[in-house]
């Protein structure tokens, strides 16, 4: 099959790369970059499981193709930490809020808190659970992943966060 | 400050410092998996990996007349295309099923269900293999299905297992029908008869806990490696139970078990769909053992969901006695138990029904009788125990809907009824009318915890009043409030009664002291989400004193790992815990006879502090825990060997029955069938607390889980045998906006014969969540008139019973 020449930003990184027009922006990442930590979970875009930002959109890349990534600027979960390697403000409130169980949902639900954490930087908890309702996670129940969530835009605003009382 | 404080200041200190049981510790895997470094399956890659993927039966029900695998082998790309004429030979076309069953790896002459695998086609990348599934050209006849389970053993029924037709008697006992795989009985019937027949009233109803899929978010799938000069087997794989599938895979292979090394990576959930083995993963190593290249399977969510192991399809035809009072005297349960086409569920051998003999729930009841009949039908095997004890779903769901059925028919408060037939604090340990020995409990005071917080009287009182307002036609909303007070059995279990494949199912912790004070402690068990690496660390910092954060963690490398029966059933606390903790224990009684040689004293002179052996009255003469550990290396005592390691193979003197009380508060849109829970209280006591950040986030996912099974979540077939939903587009996953809010509590029993007391948590809040929410929609309907509301209740079901009670004007 005729391959497509690509070039585009992953993490900071420029890269070039041939890829088949089929082949979906996900494999491209996970197979051909060696970036493993998105993750595919089904196959009809509803489990967010393969969630990426690509200019300053939250992307399911199981359903964009490689060739659709051309120019594109994209950050995954391995370019999420802080400069120093230090956990950002969402790893840190994911770890700390206990919002995560067997992890495979969690680097989608991360990049798609990313970019709600963009277009809103202080959520309410409704705001949450809509802005993360493409990203299925089958463990934790989402009370946590909304407190995490909550930690994180405490942390980047600055203001004091209060785990709601149960 | 006196001496006293100080002194107490310093062990809480020192205590904190450990990180040990009881505290809310963070977890260790966290660190790589918020960082995209887990590594799973799929993220496995190999030199000269191949890529396998399956030919699937578009049919419920057919001969195959033939396969053609010419076009496909000659796409370009295409490396081999196994077909049961190719296992076969190898003695490969059927595998074993951990129920005592066979299943077919790749259909021979007939395909039993839609999706069914017929053909493995093995390529240099997934789109290849993909394609040329396409390719490979299969003539069906389409033979009669049968769907419904109550069809399998009519006269006229098709026969399904032409394999099996001859032999009529199977793994458990004699078959009725060539259909029929098993029946199993127990309890007293004679009795339980005599007591229906003169009981003040009865309840009678069939109690569908329908057919539902795991789903986890990771597939299952696997990554097989042979090395033709060594002859080893390396198989990576989503394995719950990394050690029985080397155990398979060596019985159903010939290949020696020493080599077969079976390694279980991090796995993205597996919730009982990960106990058994697959067709897919016998064909990636028959794959690699044949091309000598690594092969790599990965399932797709179809195929998930519609092939590798269903759960429940239980139809429970439950019946109590009771007095006018309301004191309950018998239970009787018939269940009839689809199988679909091959009986593999993933349960101890002797239990082919699992342990749906827990049956009678938390009540003192005196005789029950239970029956169990299960049948093949033309629809995916299994089925396993999701998120459950062994069928701990299906019984709990029968008895707390029976429970209510029957207050509804006293005209009794169901929690009230609940609360007179629980089994007493003072009862324990209590043998149960179908065999079992309950080893704690106290209802009583879990109940009234409940109650108090809920608010219950209220909650009923502002029930009357909207029921009230509904009848005058004031509102469209019904408000049902749903009980739930459940009993799990988990922790399998004793070996007296249970095995999987032959192997008691005891389980394993192997815990070695390096010099310098650090730890390594390696189980038979294997996390799929449950924070293992952090909590086992927890059990050995409290009973060694070495920080948690010293202690790494290790589980699903067959080759270092001891042996275990793997992780589901709830089992790795109640039983890797126990040896977890009795291995440290051993560490501990040498340490001390270290610490007495160190400080020339007796080893009865000393007493443990924290982190340390102190000598008694002289607190300032001590040895920590990181300095025996030295001494163990560099200066043992005279005639002791070095070294500080210790290994338990722990066998469970019993099970743990871990309960709980959950209430839920429901309104109903009755025009749209809409429901919304208001509120869903959760308490718990799972006995002793490891982690109790860990334990509300399995109660959360717990709750979710039953949530889903509750209001949606389904695997249907249609009549031809076509599986409908069988992907994220139809099958219920409730994202974060339906969810509701979880409120957790607990109480702590812990268990008597556990050396640390704790009993297990991971599924409670599955099995007691179910009946909770059910009942909620029960109960909102149940001043209408409108009898038992079967699951899933979702609205257009809903909706419908709002149509049949002529609810809608």
């Amino acid at each position: 099959m005729t391959k497509s020449h690509i070039e585009l930003t992953i993490n900071g990184r420029t890269v070039e790369a041939l890829v088949e027009p089929r082949t979906l922006l996900i494999h491209f990442l996970r197979e051909q970059q060696n970036l493993t930590g998105a993750h595919i979970g089904c196959d009809t875009g509803h489990c967010g499981a393969c969630t990426v930002d690509m200019d300053d959109m939250s992307v399911k890349s199981c359903m964009t193709f490689a060739v659709q990534a051309h120019g594109a600027s994209i950050t995954t979960i391995e370019g999420v930490a802080n400069a120093d390697g230090t956990l950002s403000a969402l790893q840190e409130g994911f770890r700390m809020m206990h919002g995560l169980q067997c992890g495979f949902c969690t680097p989608g639900m991360i990049l798609r808190a990313h970019r709600l954490l963009q277009e809103n930087p202080a959520p309410t908890e409704d705001e949450i659970r809509h802005g993360i309702s493409g990203n299925l996670c089958r463990c934790t129940g989402y009370v946590n992943i909304v407190k995490s969530i909550q930690y994180a835009a405490a942390k980047i605003n600055g203001t004091p966060f209060q785990e709601a009382a149960e | 400050m006196n001496d006293q404080t100080r002194i107490d200041q310093d062990r809480a200190e020192r205590t904190e410092k450990l990180q040990g049981m009881g505290c809310k510790r963070k977890r260790v895997e966290d660190i790589r998996f918020t960082q995209g470094k887990g590594s799973y399956v799929d993220d496995l890659k190999l030199p000269g990996m191949l890529f396998g993927d399956f030919v699937r039966s578009p049919h419920a029900h057919a001969r195959i007349k033939s396969i053609d695998t010419s076009r496909a082998k000659a796409l370009p790309g295409v490396i081999a295309v196994l077909t049961a004429a190719d296992l076969k030979p190898l003695g490969l076309h059927y595998m074993p099923t951990l129920a005592g069953d066979v299943q077919a790896v790749l259909a021979e002459e007939k395909v039993l269900f839609q999706n069914q695998e017929v053909a493995f086609v093995i390529a240099v990348d997934r789109y290849i293999a993909s394609d040329a599934t396409e390719l490979v050209d299969v003539e069906y006849e389409a033979l009669p299905c049968i769907v419904d389970p109550f069809k399998s053993m009519l006269p006229d029924a098709p026969i399904l297992r032409e394999d099996i037709q001859d032999k009529m008697t199977g793994a458990h006992g004699p078959r009725k029908h060539p259909n029929h795989i098993f029946e199993w009985m127990i309890g007293d019937k004679e009795a339980t008869d005599a007591v229906f027949a003169n009981a003040d009233v009865t309840i009678k109803e069939m109690l569908v806990d329908h057919r539902t899929h795991p789903s986890p978010l990771e597939t299952c799938q696997s990554v097989a490696s042979f090395d033709k000069v060594k002859g080893e087997l390396t198989l990576w794989g989503t394995f719950q139970a990394p050690h029985v599938i080397r155990t398979v895979v060596s019985l159903i292979s010939g290949l020696p078990e020493h080599k077969i090394h079976v390694i279980a990576p991090d796995i993205g959930g597996g919730f009982g769909n990960k106990v058994g083995a697959y067709a897919g993963y016998v064909c990636s190593v028959v794959g690699s053992i044949v091309l000598g290249v690594p092969v790599k399977w990965v399932e797709d969510r179809m195929e998930n969901l519609s092939t590798t192991s269903f759960a429940r399809d239980y139809h429970m035809t439950t019946e109590l006695a009771a007095t006018k009072e309301g004191k309950i005297l018998a239970m009787r349960v018939h269940v009839l138990a689809d199988h679909g086409a091959f009986d593999a569920c993933a349960d101890p051998s002797k239990w082919p029904a699992g342990f749906m003999n827990i049956c009678t729930g938390s009540y003192d009841i005196p005789v029950a009788h239970l029956a169990v009949d299960g049948v093949y039908t033309n629809k995916a095997s299994g089925g396993v125990a999701y998120r459950c004890s062994f069928r701990v779903t299906e019984a709990v769901f029968a008895i707390e809907r029976a429970v209510e059925l029957l207050a509804h028919k006293l005209g009794m408060d169901a929690a009230e009824l609940r609360i007179k037939n629980f089994i007493k604090a003072e009862q324990f340990p209590y043998q149960s009318a179908l065999g079992w020995e309950y080893d704690s409990g106290d209802y009583h005071t879990a109940m009234k915890k409940a109650m108090d917080t809920i608010g219950y009287k209220e909650l009923r009182e502002e029930q009357a009043r909207k029921r009230e307002a509904f009848t005058r036609g004031e509102t469209r909303e019904l408000m049902g409030i749903g009980i739930s007070f459940f009993t799990e059995i988990v922790g399998a279990g004793p070996a007296k009664n249970c095995d999987i494949l032959g192997i008691a199912m005891f389980d394993s912790a192997e815990i070695r002291i390096h010099p310098t004070g650090s730890v390594i402690a390696r189980m038979g068990t294997k996390s799929q989400g449950q924070g293992h690496e952090t909590t086992y660390a927890q059990i050995i910092a409290t009973e060694i004193g070495i920080p948690a954060d010293d202690i790494m963690i290790e589980e699903g490398n067959t080759d270092t790992a001891p042996y275990g029966l793997g992780t589901y059933g709830s089992r790795s606390t109640p039983v890797a815990g126990a040896a977890t903790a009795v291995a440290a224990r051993k560490i501990k009684a040498k340490a001390q006879m270290i610490a007495a040689h160190m400080l020339e004293v007796h080893e009865g002179d000393l007493e443990w502090d924290v982190d340390r052996f102190r000598v008694k009255g002289l607190p300032e003469k001590f040895k920590t825990m990181k300095e025996i550990a030295w001494a163990a290396y560099n200066s043992p005592p005279p005639n002791m060997e070095p070294g500080l390691e210790a290994v338990n193979y722990y066998e469970p003197p019993n099970m743990t029955y871990p309960f709980g009380a959950y209430f839920c508060v429901m309104d109903i849109d009755v025009d749209t069938g809409v429901a919304k829970t208001r509120r869903f209280y959760a308490l718990d006591d799972c006995g002793t607390r490891i982690n109790p950040m860990i334990i509300e986030g399995q109660v959360h996912g717990g709750l979710t889980e039953a949530f889903a099974c509750a209001m949606g979540q389904e695997i249907r077939y249609d009549e031809q045998g076509n599986v409908m939903g069988a992907s994220f587009m139809d099958f219920f996953l409730p994202t974060a906006v339906e969810t509701p809010h979880w409120e957790t509590d607990h109480t702590v029993t812990p268990s008597p014969h556990h050396p640390i007391g704790a009993k297990g948590v991971g599924e409670s809040p599955h099995v007691g969540g179910v009946p909770c929410f059910s009942n909620a929609v029960n109960d909102a309907y149940a001043f209408l008139g409108a009898g038992h509301i079967q699951m899933p209740h979702d609205a257009w079901r809903l909706w419908k019973v709002g149509e049949k009670l002529n609810l809608h004007q």
